[in-house]
């Protein structure tokens, strides 16, 4: 379910644009790629976005667009040497010193970046 | 043909939720957004707050999947609530929250308190028109949440821990907990809580009236980058 009303949101976003530009320039467009920034906090895997994107997609613009998902690190600063540094996965520690280190960003992105558009061929049951 | 964006997924969401928040704050309402995994004692909480800070200008908002038991037995107590019922989804969002409160009637100047659906990963990434947010653990589940949920505790004001009676007996490292908490939300007191009893319950409200009173434009990581 998680990814499942994220990726809903994300396909009628890119969708709307799609029809925007294609009606500003008088020729449909299709959705060929869209770039995802993904904070690891926010905890959306990418398996689950693509599947869900792709079922979501069907029938829109965005149908078989590519998903191309940059991930953002939680950022933390150790509280011993002032280390400022990316958190591994399981652990807070410092790299450095092994001390405990205090998240100062919380890897919360969430937003398409940009997106790649490209003429719409006619195909049947697509709306477009 | 390459389009910048730029733009957050839940943007409506989060309009929405902007607005609710808005138009609650001019009417002098202070809203709490309580997350916590199913039974961490939420609504043992939230009833507990009532009888501290103000039976009689307290609503709450009951966000299940399934049933009304929640708010049956708050409006036992006397308490003002709603349902929503999600019917399958995990969290709740600002449509939702916008549709339950047309159907309300908050008395100005009142406490709101919103509890989530039980559930530490999808509520802690909508707003829903909340001041704050906080966020309930149960000894019983365990003292690694933090760790495993960072998300959830990242974005809260404050943390509740409900079942002390019970750490002995499940074991639960206080020490490993707090740690974690300290890493993922170093600037969020952490407020021991006994449902049964209510010990605990003042302190927690003390410490809610004065973010009331102190309460800045609701806090949320931003969307974009840099959050």
């Amino acid at each position: 379910m998680h990814e499942a009303s994220a990726s809903e949101a994300l396909v009628k976003m890119v969708s709307e644009e799609a029809r925007a530009r294609g009606e500003t320039d008088g020729s449909p467009y299709r959705v060929a790629r869209i770039r995802l920034v993904v904070g690891e906090a926010t905890g959306y895997m990418r398996e689950s976005l693509e599947f869900y994107v792709g079922a979501s997609a069907k029938g829109t613009p965005a149908e078989g667009a590519v998903l191309d998902i940059r991930y953002v690190k939680p950022l933390l600063r150790c509280p011993s040497c002032g280390l400022e540094y990316e958190r591994r996965r399981f652990t807070f520690e410092c790299p450095s010193c092994g001390a405990q280190g205090s998240m100062i960003k919380a890897g919360s992105e969430f937003y398409v970046d940009s997106i790649e558009l490209e003429p719409a061929r006619a195909k049947e049951g697509a709306v477009v | 043909m390459r389009v910048e964006l730029k733009r957050a997924v839940y943007e409506e969401n989060d309009r929405l939720a902007r607005e609710i928040n808005e138009e609650l704050r001019s009417r002098g309402i202070f809203t709490v957004n309580v997350l916590g995994s199913p039974g961490a004692g939420k609504t043992s909480l939230i009833s507990r707050l009532a009888e501290a800070l103000a039976p009689d200008r307290l609503s709450v908002i009951e966000g299940d999947v399934a049933s009304d038991i929640d708010t049956r037995a708050l409006r036992a107590l006397g308490i003002d609530a709603y349902q929503i019922e999600t019917g399958g989804d995990c969290h709740l969002n600002a449509p939702m929250i916008r549709a339950v409160l047309g159907k309300m009637r908050v008395p100005d100047g009142a406490w709101l308190f919103i509890e989530n659906i039980g559930n530490l990963i999808c509520p802690a990434e909508f707003v829903i028109g909340e001041d704050l947010k906080l966020v309930v653990a149960s000894v019983a589940e365990g003292s690694d949440k933090p760790y495993k949920y960072p998300a959830a505790f990242a974005k809260a004001a404050a943390c509740v821990l409900t079942k002390g009676d019970l750490a002995e007996a499940v074991g639960f490292d206080e020490a490993f907990f707090k740690s974690g908490l300290a890493s993922v939300a170093p600037n969020a007191p952490l407020f021991p809580l006994n449902g049964r009893s209510g010990d605990g319950a003042a302190a927690l409200a003390a410490w809610l009236r004065l973010a009331r009173g102190t309460c800045g434009a609701p806090a949320e990581g931003p969307r974009l980058e840099g959050g």
